[in-house]
């Protein structure tokens, strides 16, 4: 299983250390012997922290006990853009490691010309540099005389694989204690002296507009500091937390609203999506080198729901004015991008604004946290320089923020007269799947799009395929088909708000690509295994689908009202490779009962991390296949509760038995990704294994089944 | 204002404040004890959780009155990184999280399962925590962590 070692890049540095080159940017000496690392990206509960110290200790040879990471701010952090797209260990992981390996020889030299004794003669074991005959130094003595103020240079050559002690094991948590023993670490339960409390009215329904409020209730209720309104943002400021919730109730009670219907119908989304008006990319194209023989034609339809990122804590923030400067605290993934759209929204230039980063709960993708943030920015500014925490209401966290976005995928496949593909066609009609903030020339953020002059509300856009792509995530097929055409028709407008959900569009088009194929598979009567293995020409891909063939002994035998099923995909194309396999118990109900995992991320620096990672995103995928789905009508979205909204519960869970294939000497790919759609796909072929149904429309509940029947029948 | 009068974590507490006010509210408001999380305030998902006798309770939709003169226990009265309960010990050892948002409510009911049922299985700490709601994925390894902690303490 073991591979060449990637070359260490002599030329280039990685890119978050080409961005911000400076190494003392990224790790600083104190004199009691404590190392700071700070990255720019954040903690959403995938445990960066502890990988980015564990990466980091390896590198200096130091305890990882010494490592204080810092929460990134826009006061000094590196700017690494957004924590998303399972791409921190990647970007922050390797500029960390090929810093810490810039910096160890540093830190070697000054050793060497202090000791007078050769570098090779050295070495470092906690900190500690010593040499022949018990001469010794540390980063600790030669911090004062070392700068790190200068640029990290292309060639730095961090250590093999065989001589990491932390990397590649799986160290406990960091994180985990505090939270286990709830010392306030979440934004939540922090507290800012003077503190006030706002909240902000909104409407249920999506495009209301605020035509009148009646202050008085709210102005009677105790604690009341401020009532605030700009155009269609309105809110109020309390000096206590239930003042706040009092008051902003009040004045719900006397705001009127203007409706309209602009919501799409629910039960007719693939119709929906295809009628708008869109762009369309043709994402990719391969041409055979022959004529082909096509015989015949089959062509299918797949859709999924819009998604919600449904985090457990609505979203919060504080923010506090000095003068015509304000500092902000956020659980938001992109420091520097949400101070961008501050700026915007605020006409301030982006040195007035600090932007620090709090841990929230999982957002699973763009939710509400920079909007909020922009919320308690405005409640503040009436708050005279007095700190204003802002939370928004459950109800608000599931219609108001984003969701990820709704998607209509065709795939059409000419085959041949022995049933083997010749030419294959992947259509996707969607919303683009980001609109984050600090990308455009206007801000993403809800509030601004309320203000009595208001900023239009952004049309989500799909990153470019070089970058994974958006809703065209994972549509490329890793099939060696001879010919194919890929297309994306993003919608030009965008009646339900929809931003990045964690996968992107990769979770429907890997549900799609993976049901097709099965389809096709079960007709020729091949074994779904052998069907993918033989169009792939990966060898990594054929390890994990083989790796979880063995651990499920593939295929266990038929047994009435069970089945078994598989989905495999290689994360954007570029990232970790994942195949599962499902075992579901059906008749009128779905319950997935059993989920085998095999998963390759190259050098996995936390084990555990990376497996919890995966079991977490396979629970959360099954969650959205058997129950997710944002309802609507014209007028609002319906499912604001999580009466309306369910999500998998404890006893819905199935078992997840995950095989790590450990490649140390490859480069780290994220996990948190990774499962979603072959979880996705291995549900949906096993239901076809159990029920002989072929459910191509998410979720799969008992409707969608009877649906599939009537199709079927 | 009426004062409510409970123990919270052992300690004889008296509270000022309008009675039909939500426990959770004061906890984290007038008491500062932040380790009860808001997560939905409509008694959904579990991340409030505050054990009362023996129960585990959301503490957003109970009202201050009808607490009075009861025991209350939360996440901070149930152990310290000093002296560890030992689910809290089992979480850490099974790193039975990810965000960590929704543990506090999970280790409450967890908690008041084992007063109830010292032996339970795999199925009645599933059972039990089906009314918290955790949104990572974690539910897994907190089962086997609250089974772990179960034995932990059986064998004491």
């Amino acid at each position: 299983m073991t591979e060449p070692a990637p070359s260490p890049s002599a030329a280039k540095l990685p890119v978050s250390l080409a961005a911000n080159p400076v190494l003392s940017s990224w790790i600083r000496f104190s004199p009691e012997g404590q190392v700071t690392v700070s990255p720019g990206k954040v903690e959403i509960g995938q445990g960066i922290v502890t990988a980015l110290a564990q990466i980091a200790a390896d590198e200096l040879d130091i305890e990882l006990g010494r490592v204080q990471l810092l929460r990134a701010s826009t006061a000094g952090s590196p700017n690494e853009g957004v924590t998303s797209g399972s791409l921190s260990v990647q970007q922050s992981g390797r500029a960390i490691r090929f810093a810490c390996a810039e910096i160890r020889q540093i830190f070697l030299e000054a050793a060497s010309d202090r000791l007078g004794v050769a570098i090779e003669a050295l070495d470092i074991s906690d900190g500690t540099i010593s040499g022949p005959g018990n001469i010794r130094t540390s980063y600790w003595e030669l911090a004062g005389d070392v700068s790190l103020h200068r640029e990290a240079t292309p060639g730095a050559v961090p250590k093999k694989s065989t001589q990491r002690t932390l990397a590649g094991n799986s160290i406990q948590r960091l994180d985990i204690p505090d939270k286990v023993f709830a010392h306030p670490r979440f934004i939540h339960d922090s507290a800012l002296p003077g503190m006030l409390h706002g909240r902000v009215l909104r409407s249920e329904m999506s495009a209301a507009k605020l035509v009148d409020i009646m202050e008085d209730g709210a102005r009677a209720v105790a604690g009341l500091v401020t009532i605030v309104r700009d155009g269609n943002f309105a809110g109020v400021v309390s000096e206590t937390e239930a003042g706040a919730e009092d008051a902003i109730k009040a004045l719900r009670k006397g705001a009127t609203w203007s409706a309209r219907e602009t919501l799409p119908d629910e039960n007719g989304l693939a119709e929906f999506l295809k009628a708008q008006p869109v762009e369309t990319t043709v994402i990719d194209k391969r041409t055979a080198p022959g004529a082909v023989q096509n015989s015949r034609t089959i062509r299918r339809q797949y859709t999924r729901p819009y998604i919600a990122h449904a985090s457990i804590a609505p979203s919060c923030a504080m923010a506090q004015w000095s003068g015509d400067r304000v500092h902000v605290w956020t659980h938001s993934q992109g420091v520097y991008l949400l101070r961008a759209d501050l700026a915007l929204v605020l006409k301030l230039p982006v040195e007035h604004i600090t932007v620090e980063h709090m841990e929230g709960a999982g957002c699973y993708g763009h939710n509400a946290a920079d909007d909020v943030a922009l919320d308690a920015v405005l409640l503040a500014k009436a708050a005279n320089s007095r700190p204003v925490r802002v939370q928004w209401s459950r109800a608000d966290e599931m219609s108001h923020a984003p969701f990820g976005a709704a998607m209509a995928i065709e795939i059409e496949a000419d085959l041949d007269a022995q049933g083997e593909i010749v030419d294959w066609r992947h259509s996707i009609w969607s919303n683009g799947h980001a609109a984050r903030p600090g990308r455009a020339a206007q801000p993403a953020l809800l509030a601004a799009t309320e203000l009595a002059n208001p900023f239009p509300r952004m049309i989500s856009s799909n990153p470019p395929q070089a970058n994974g792509g958006g809703g065209d995530r994972n549509s490329i097929p890793l099939y060696d088909f001879p010919s194919w055409r890929i297309e994306s028709h993003r919608l030009l407008t965008m009646p339900v708000r929809t931003s990045a959900l964690r996968t992107l569009g990769a979770q429907g088009n890997v549900f799609a690509i993976e049901s097709f194929l099965d389809e096709l598979a079960v007709e020729r009567g091949e074994d779904p295994v052998a069907f993918r293995l033989r169009h792939l020409g990966d060898s990594r891909a054929q390890d994990v689908i083989r790796a979880v063939a063995k651990r499920a002994n593939w295929k266990p035998e038929k047994r009435a009202g069970v089945g078994y099923g598989l989905g495999f995909a290689r994360y954007k194309n570029t990232g970790a490779y994942c195949a599962v396999i499902a075992e579901i118990e059906g008749a009128e109900d779905i319950s997935v009962r059993r989920l085998t995992i095999a998963v390759d991320v190259g050098e996995a620096i936390n084990p555990d991390g990376v497996i919890n990672q995966i079991e977490g995103g396979a629970i959360q995928a099954t969650s959205w296949v058997l129950k997710e789905r944002v309802r609507f009508d014209r007028q609002r979205i319906t499912s604001n509760t999580w009466t309306d909204y369910p999500i998998l519960r404890f006893s819905e869970v199935p078992e997840v038995e995950v095989e790590l294939i450990q490649r140390p000497d490859s480069e780290p790919l994220g996990a948190g990704e990774a499962a979603h759609g072959p979880v996705t796909a291995a549900i949906a072929n096993a239901v076809f294994d159990a029920l002989e149904l072929r459910v191509r429309n998410l979720p799969i509940t008992r409707d969608s089944l009877i649906a599939a029947m009537e199709l079927t029948a | 204002m009426p004062s409510v009068r409970f123990r919270l974590n052992g300690v004889e507490t008296t509270v000022d404040a309008d009675p039909d006010s939500s426990l959770l509210g004061i906890l984290r408001g007038q008491l500062g004890m932040t380790g009860a999380h808001f997560g939905c305030g409509a008694n959904e998902c579990g991340a409030c959780n505050v054990i009362i006798g023996d129960r585990a309770v959301a503490a957003c939709d109970t009202p201050l009155w009808s607490v009075a003169d009861k025991d209350i226990t939360t996440i901070e009265g149930l152990g310290s990184a000093q002296k560890p309960h030992p689910l809290q010990r089992a979480f850490i050892a099974e790193q039975a999280l990810q965000c960590g948002y929704c543990v506090s409510g999970i280790l409450m009911s967890a908690a008041a399962l084992l007063m109830q049922n010292p032996k339970p299985t795999d199925a009645d700490v599933r059972g039990a925590l089906n009314r918290n709601l955790c949104r990572c994925g974690s539910h897994n390894r907190m089962v086997r962590a609250v089974l772990r902690a179960a034995a932990e303490m059986a064998a004491q």
